[in-house]
């Protein structure tokens, strides 16, 4: 699946909550089931420490492609991280760094994009985009 | 007296509105306060009949609107009863209050080791910029630690004073756990060292009556937001004499009597710490603000607010793995909590989705959750209008969050 295809399916698995509790439950859900990041990269150099929870990414770059795991004191973080992950981890850089993102209103959760959620989704797509960058500089 | 909560719910138009389609409860209180009609009605109707800049024009409008500003300035004297109404300075807040004096101060009395004294609850407002002032002089920052119940360590406090000791900054009351401290006494055992004494009131003047004479503070800095006041409006009182001999902590028009090139000469108080045009709207509403509370009576909101606070926690405390942070029974208006196995962050955001606003996080007191070894608390903050029916939506709501997250 392309970053197209993924977006789509979390957009339909979404669609289904009739109120936010549901979807809210889904998110926990989601974040109990995020892939743990490895132990040793739960450090600073991972961090991105805001003013409510921690959220660490890690990301390695195999045969062209990114991949990412992360993690978060915060399970609601935790599986906003998830969305965020399933969509782009596996992508090629260019793929990650063009990715629009939108998929994120139409779920619903927009709300946590705004700045004032201090560790919200902006600063995380800036970290995921931003590793995609490096590698595509590296690669290059 | 019990407050007429009907009354005075009627008077906060934010009140009657709705979040996510369900009635705002709203309990974050010692972040801002909400406002009633007759601050929102001042600010108004200063803007449509007397907007004007003020101590400078000749018209009639500068002149009824600097009139406003120094009534308003003779009003808050007396509310704190303070000895001169110079004594009180306008700044935007807290925050500028405490940088006002820690800058002025340390460039008029502070040496190359000497030792300032905060707290371990303190806000980072009351912290950062001593800290800067501390490494800019070479002086030396001391903490007076807390107890487990979140109590001030008064017995280390006096094992920290020293012959260099020059100034305590502490706060009235914990913003982050409600705690009300003993300032009094503090003030007593500072001055009788000859240190100087700076109090925080940002949360303490909202819950307890302050009578700067009384305390005998040198410094008593506070925030009208939080006081049902406009944002952008705070209060140094500042003792004459010792504000005298502090030089401007900001330049600009205003604050000087003569400027040249070569020299320029400063303004009396309290123009001389009030450079630039002032926030004249937030002045007249500030006041008005404190009307409405000595019309309701501290002392009745106080009590009305101890009920909330006792109700919100007997609740909490049924409720499995609950933690209370501040647990000493001298406090006011805020609970502090973490449920177990649940992050701050999850809890606030879920029972925000249920209408519930109150505050997680470390509630710009960092050193104090370090102290506690957690990453932040969920708070809750009363005010005068809010209902025990507020309280059980709220408790009813952290009980459906964590058994969501658990």
């Amino acid at each position: 699946m392309n970053i197209i295809e993924k977006e789509s399916a979390i957009i339909e698995e979404f669609s289904v909550f009739e109120d936010w509790m549901d979807k809210y439950a889904y998110i926990i859900d989601l974040g109990k089931s995020l892939p743990v990041i490895d132990e040793q990269y739960k450090t600073d150099n991972f961090i991105i420490k805001g003013c409510q929870s921690q959220v660490w990414i890690h990301a390695s770059y195999e045969n062209g492609r990114v991949y990412f795991t992360a993690d978060s004191d915060a399970v609601i973080t935790k599986g906003i991280v998830n969305v965020l992950i399933r969509v782009l981890s596996g992508s090629t850089p260019d793929e990650i760094l063009e990715a629009s993102m939108s998929y994120i209103d139409k779920i619903g959760l927009k709300e946590h994009l705004s700045p004032t959620r201090a560790n919200g989704l902006v600063s995380m797509i800036k970290q995921l985009k931003l590793y995609a960058m490096a590698f595509k500089a590296k690669g290059n | 007296m019990p407050l007429n909560i009907d009354n005075i719910r009627s008077q906060f138009p934010a009140l009657s509105q709705k979040v996510y389609g369900k009635q705002l409860v709203y309990l974050d209180n010692a972040a801002t306060t909400l406002k009633p009609l007759c601050v929102i009605d001042e600010l108004k109707r200063y803007y449509e009949h007397e907007n004007s800049n003020i101590h400078r024009g000749t018209h009639y409008l500068s002149q009824k609107a600097t009139e406003a500003y120094e009534e308003a300035r003779q009003f808050i004297a007396q509310t704190l009863n303070a000895e001169f109404p110079e004594e009180i300075i306008f700044v935007r807040g807290t925050t500028e209050g405490v940088n006002l004096v820690a800058n002025s101060f340390a460039r008029a009395f502070l040496q190359p080791g000497d030792e300032i004294i905060i707290s371990a609850m303190e806000h980072h407002s009351n912290i950062v910029p001593w800290q800067m002032v501390c490494e800019d002089k070479e002086a030396i920052l001391r903490v007076i630690p807390i107890l487990d119940n979140g109590f001030l360590d008064l017995d280390e406090f006096k094992n920290l004073i020293t012959p260099k000791t020059k100034l305590l900054a502490i706060t009235h009351m914990s913003n982050a756990m409600g705690i009300i401290n003993p300032i009094r006494d503090i003030i007593k055992i500072a001055h009788e060292k000859g240190i100087k004494v700076l109090i925080d009131g940002a949360q303490g003047i909202v819950h307890t009556p302050v009578d700067v004479r009384d305390l005998d503070c040198d410094f008593y800095c506070f925030s009208g937001h939080k006081l049902y006041a406009p944002m952008g409006i705070g209060v140094v009182y500042g003792k004459k004499s010792i504000m005298q001999l502090m030089p401007p902590y900001q330049g600009g028009g205003e604050m000087i009597k003569e400027v040249t090139f070569e020299k320029t000469t400063y303004n009396d108080l309290p123009f001389r710490f009030e450079a630039g045009t002032p926030n004249v709207s937030a002045v007249l509403g500030l006041r008005k603000a404190l009307e409405f509370i000595n019309s309701v009576g501290i002392d009745n909101i106080r009590s009305h607010e101890d009920q909330l606070l006792h109700d919100a926690t007997d609740q909490l405390m049924l409720i499995p793995g609950i933690k209370i942070y501040g647990t000493h029974p001298q406090k006011a208006g805020v609970v502090s909590f973490l449920a177990e196995g649940v992050h701050p962050y999850d809890l606030g955001v879920l029972i925000d989705k249920m209408g519930v606003a109150v505050r997680t996080g470390h509630h710009c007191a960092q050193p104090l959750m370090n102290r506690f070894g957690i990453p932040g608390t969920v708070r809750a903050s009363f005010a005068m209008y809010n209902t025990s029916q507020e309280i059980d939506v709220f408790i009813q709501a952290v009980k459906k969050a964590i058994a969501m997250l658990t």
